[in-house]
């Protein structure tokens, strides 16, 4: 084995211009982007304030940043295979030869669960749960940072890929023995076994911190049935996450061993199953599936209650449901193999124990529908896509329910339809979700709102899109069209192919209009700007302190009454035409910023990228390199720094005057 | 069909416009070949056609909930929004028993029904039950290749490549294995799908009762040639299906040598026919004793336990 182990210059696809241009662009534009910031002065900025930051906030807003990027990404892997798939007709092969084609899909479904949604979801808990909580962090304020680095880590390794060898060819889930050394001898399967290895451990990592924070640290009198709805599905899907990631890590560890060290867990020699494989990927992978969903219901709960200003219909029906979904999703997994040829009595238990999960999450839809009654529904752009939701949801839990059927699945499993059925969920379910969220809490963010009409226009993309995009999957579903095929040998295929390519074009045109918002909100700022902190007359204690809220964000942790507490607060306000007397400040303690979590995660990418290579010196030299910053990190001396009492005076006082002053607006105009 | 076709007069008659008019009658048709005459929505034996109806009732019965839901949801957003005066606000309605108890049992009812439809519809339709038929079954051993497949009929003598003939009328009792990685063996027409694996087989029991050419594919990736893996079911008359039965003993025979050649990869074959089968090839490649081409041989001389028959 030469010093660079299986790496070789022929590890760069020369012969391939799609992946090598691309790089190339991204590169060029990365380093673009590292020499403007560099002229702007803004590293020190970025390096104190969110690369090595403990706040849980800028940990937050680095995850949906992540998130963002690896959406173009993993929308770039769709709209090729949307074309390729209108191409590559009968007589004609198409722009992409399988090797090339099974690795967009397999990268697709990976970049899309692993580095768009994971991130997505994990920045707004980031962001929003400590806030509601009212308190100042999450639990392990580094621990948190690390996390985050060890996800882009892994979405680092990914895209590597793109120029450095293949990525897996194997679906996202890597089946063996399809993705075993005998059938998938390159570095493609190696590439997706440490990249989600290495994030793996952020995730769990995350699951522990949330669960901690969640369960220990809350405002005073913020009792289990007084937390938000988002808090209790945060919970709920940490939860899981703590049960379900580690099947994951031994699942792919097991499959390592297969590779790298001659095992025999799921291989067809040596007295191994592959049947085991399959089980334990999905004793993981449908409870990921309720990490998404639940969270994505969350911020659909606030949304409903805020914007129709109303409290949630049946808050402790929804925290039962939610509790129910999360205990009821580790026990269906077999129904995503009912054609593996388990007995009648097997595939019936499992078929009924999936449907059941639509009785609470029916429930939620019918709670929400009554919170919009006798409300005053404000048609914000989180609430479009809440309706949007509403109406897109309850079409694909009625095919999810069929796919529980296990007689009807023996016909659509692993067809179009399930496809389409999947990203039914997905998108109607979390990515509007996530798309109502970052409209949401945007201005607590950054101190200012989103532009609306753009916003419309993005929601516009997405419900258009998704439907044309999709809709024409079920019917080929339902003609027999099974997924991931590089060639389509039926010609009537065609016109619906074209119609749900027409359709990944319009989401892509959603994806451009984010941007364009994005950008036009920045240079408009100056007139959407958030005073108040509580631009959409919120309910929950994140709009009680300032957008963007301090580091510790608030002076004295609100004390709670009532469900609802910051609504209770601002009810009693208003009438009292008073606030609160001025509490007794007290100087607050914060975590000091550190730059153990990047520089873990340098190391970690290190010694993954050389596991994959084969490059045995250097993947010691990053485990010790990681090891070692943990044992430096662990002997630090300055835990914490002390924000004086004069700046928590003077800040609490800038927001009691600008409270003051919106009160008296309020007793004005009613 | 009349309505599409009023439709189409419809739209004719108001847009003057040459290419819209194709296009109307274009998703006509595609809706009509949708629905009549392909896919699963089309069988032409007795699982597919129980498996669709389970299907269509399940929908309905999920529809008659869902479609007030949808309307609901935009009644309620659009008659309690900001600006409606006659809307009367509650903002402190959060709490309904009554309410709870009808959101809880209506999805909880509708899922016993479709509970009770799963529970007999998976026991009815098990894969590996026999189908009830006055008329023996045909024995057919199938093995996905890397990219084809391997029909085998052990009575008969007989196997065939990406090409299945069966008898129309008489239940054919399949036992499925993969010389490769899994694959799952369809013919949407025909109804249940069932995965193939290495080391293992699993069984699987279906019927074509309308004579015709059906077509069969892999619906489970299985590598690069994939796409190509596709086969026809010849469904034949049975004295027509003696007939080739009979015709198909003057093909080569499929011996080791001829195996080993076949399972050397290769994707969009034509169907070929084999005149005899070395005896018990079909349990020498569960078994991993049949020569192979792309693993070194020396490495699965024994036969290992633990393999399901």
């Amino acid at each position: 084995m030469s010093f660079f182990g299986r790496l070789t210059w022929h590890a760069i696809p020369f012969d391939q211009p799609i992946p090598l241009i691309t790089s190339l662009v991204v590169t060029l534009a990365l380093v673009g982007l590292a020499i403007w910031v560099w002229r702007k002065g803004w590293w020190p900025y970025l390096w104190h304030e969110y690369i090595t930051s403990t706040d849980h906030k800028h940990i937050g807003i680095m995850y949906i940043v992540l998130a963002l990027l690896m959406l173009v990404r993993g929308f770039a892997d769709a709209i090729m295979m949307r074309a390729q798939q209108s191409l590559a007709i009968g007589a004609s092969q198409g722009y992409l030869p399988p090797e090339h084609y099974n690795q967009i899909f397999s990268a697709h479904g990976t970049i899309m669960i692993f580095f768009v949604a994971m991130p997505f979801v994990i920045g707004f808990m980031n962001f929003v749960v400590p806030l509601q909580l009212g308190v100042r962090d999450v639990a392990f304020p580094t621990m948190n940072n690390v996390s985050f680095w060890l996800n882009a880590s892994g979405a680092l390794l990914v895209n590597l890929s793109l120029v450095l060898g293949e990525f897996a060819r194997t679906g996202w889930l890597a089946f063996p023995p399809l993705s075993e050394t005998q059938f998938s001898p390159g570095v493609g399967v190696d590439y997706y076994l440490v990249a989600l290895q290495i994030s793996g451990v952020g995730t769990v990592l995350t699951a522990v911190n949330f669960v901690t924070t969640i369960l220990k640290t809350r405002a005073p009198g913020m009792s289990y049935l007084r937390m938000p709805v988002f808090c209790w599905t945060a919970l709920a899907s940490n939860l899981i996450m703590l049960a379900a990631f580690p099947v994951l890590t031994v699942a792919l560890a097991q499959l390592m061993l297969d590779r790298y060290l001659g095992f025999h867990f799921f291989t067809n020699d040596g007295g191994g199953n592959s049947m085991l494989y399959m089980n334990l990927i999905w004793v993981w992978g449908h409870p990921e599936v309720y990490i998404l969903v639940l969270p994505a219901f969350g911020i659909y709960s606030e949304v409903a209650a805020t914007f129709s200003g109303k409290p949630l219909f049946g808050y402790r029906s929804m925290v039962f449901a939610t509790l129910t979904i999360c205990i009821i999703s580790y026990c269906v997994w077999l129904h995503h193999f009912f054609t593996m040829g388990a007995g009648g009595d097997i595939n019936a238990v499992f078929g009924i124990a999936s449907m059941i999960i639509g009785i609470p999450t029916g429930v939620k839809i019918y709670n929400w529908l009554f919170t919009m009654y006798g409300g005053r529904v404000r048609f914000t752009v989180p609430v479009y896509y809440l309706i949007g939701f509403m109406l897109t949801f309850v079409v694909g839990g009625l095919t999810g329910v069929l796919l529980a059927i296990p007689p009807v699945d023996f016909v659509v499993h692993n067809s179009l339809f399930l496809v389409a059925h999947f990203h039914q969920v997905i998108i109607g379910g979390v990515v509007f979700a996530l798309m109502a969220g970052y409209t949401y809490w945007f201005p607590k963010a950054f101190g200012f709102t989103l532009d609306e009409r753009l916003g419309k226009a993005v929601f516009w993309c997405w419900f258009i899109g998704f439907h044309l995009a999709f809709m024409p999957l079920y019917v080929l579903g339902f003609w027999g069209a099974t997924r991931r095929m590089q060639h389509i040998n039926d010609p009537t295929w065609a016109p619906w192919l074209n119609v749900a390519l027409v359709g990944a074009v319009i989401i892509g045109l959603g994806i451009v209009l984010t941007v364009v918002q994005l950008l036009y909100s920045i240079k408009t700022r100056d007139q959407r700007r958030d005073i108040t902190g509580d631009p959409w007359d919120g309910r929950t204690l994140e709009w009680l302190t300032l957008s963007p809220p301090p580091h510790y964000n608030f002076a004295v942790l609100p004390d709670v009454h009532g469900e609802e507490a910051y609504w209770t607060r601002k009810q009693t306000a208003i009438k009292e035409e008073k606030l609160i007397d001025e509490p007794n400040y007290q100087p607050i303690e914060m975590p000091v910023n550190t730059p153990t979590g990047v520089i873990v995660a340098f190391f970690a990418s290190l010694c993954g990228f050389a596991v994959i290579w084969y490059i045995w010196w250097l993947a010691i030299l990053g485990l010790i390199g990681a090891f070692a910053i943990f044992v430096w990190y662990a002997w630090r001396d300055e835990h914490e720094h002390i924000i004086p009492i004069e700046e928590v005076r003077a800040n609490a006082r800038e927001r009691r005057r600008i409270r003051m002053e919106h009160l008296h607006t309020i007793s004005q105009s009613t | 069909m009349k309505s599409f076709a009023c439709h189409g007069e419809l739209m004719r008659f108001r847009l003057h416009l040459a290419s819209m008019r194709r296009v109307a009658c274009f998703v006509a048709a595609l809706f009509l070949t949708s629905g009549c005459n392909r896919g699963i929505l089309d069988p032409v034996g007795p699982v597919g056609a129980a498996e669709k109806t389970i299907l269509i009732n399940s929908t309905a019965i999920m529809l008659a909930i869902i479609i007030p839901t949808m309307i609901a949801t935009v009644a309620f957003a659009w008659w309690f929004r900001r600006g409606n005066s006659k809307a009367t606000y509650l903002p402190d309605w959060e709490y309904s028993g009554a309410i709870e108890m009808v959101v809880w049992a209506i999805p909880a009812l509708t899922i016993m029904l479709l509970g009770g439809i799963a529970w007999i519809g998976s026991h009815d339709l098990e894969p590996s039950r026999p189908l009830k038929s006055t008329v023996p079954a045909l024995k057919v051993e199938v093995v996905s290749l890397d990219w084809k497949w391997l029909f085998i009929y052990p009575d008969q003598g007989v196997a065939t490549v990406n090409q299945l003939v069966v008898p129309a009328g008489t239940p054919v009792s399949f036992r499925l294995t993969s010389a490769t990685v899994w694959n799952s063996f369809f013919v949407p027409q025909m109804g249940t799908m069932i995965y193939t694996m290495p080391r293992m087989t699993t069984r699987l029991n279906l019927q074509a009762d309308r004579p015709g050419v059906y077509e069969g594919i892999s619906s489970h990736f299985s590598g690069d040639g994939f796409p190509g893996m596709q086969f026809q079911v010849q469904a034949l008359p049975a004295d027509q299906f003696a007939m080739w039965a009979q015709s198909a003993h003057g093909g080569p025979a499929l011996d080791g040598a001829a195996y080993s050649q076949l399972t050397k990869p290769s994707s969009y074959v034509k169907p070929m026919t084999y005149g005899a089968v070395a005896p018990g090839l079909f349990d020498a490649i569960v078994a991993n004793r049949a020569p192979s081409g792309p693993v070194p041989p020396q490495q699965h001389n024994q036969p290992l336990p633990g393999t399901k028959a």
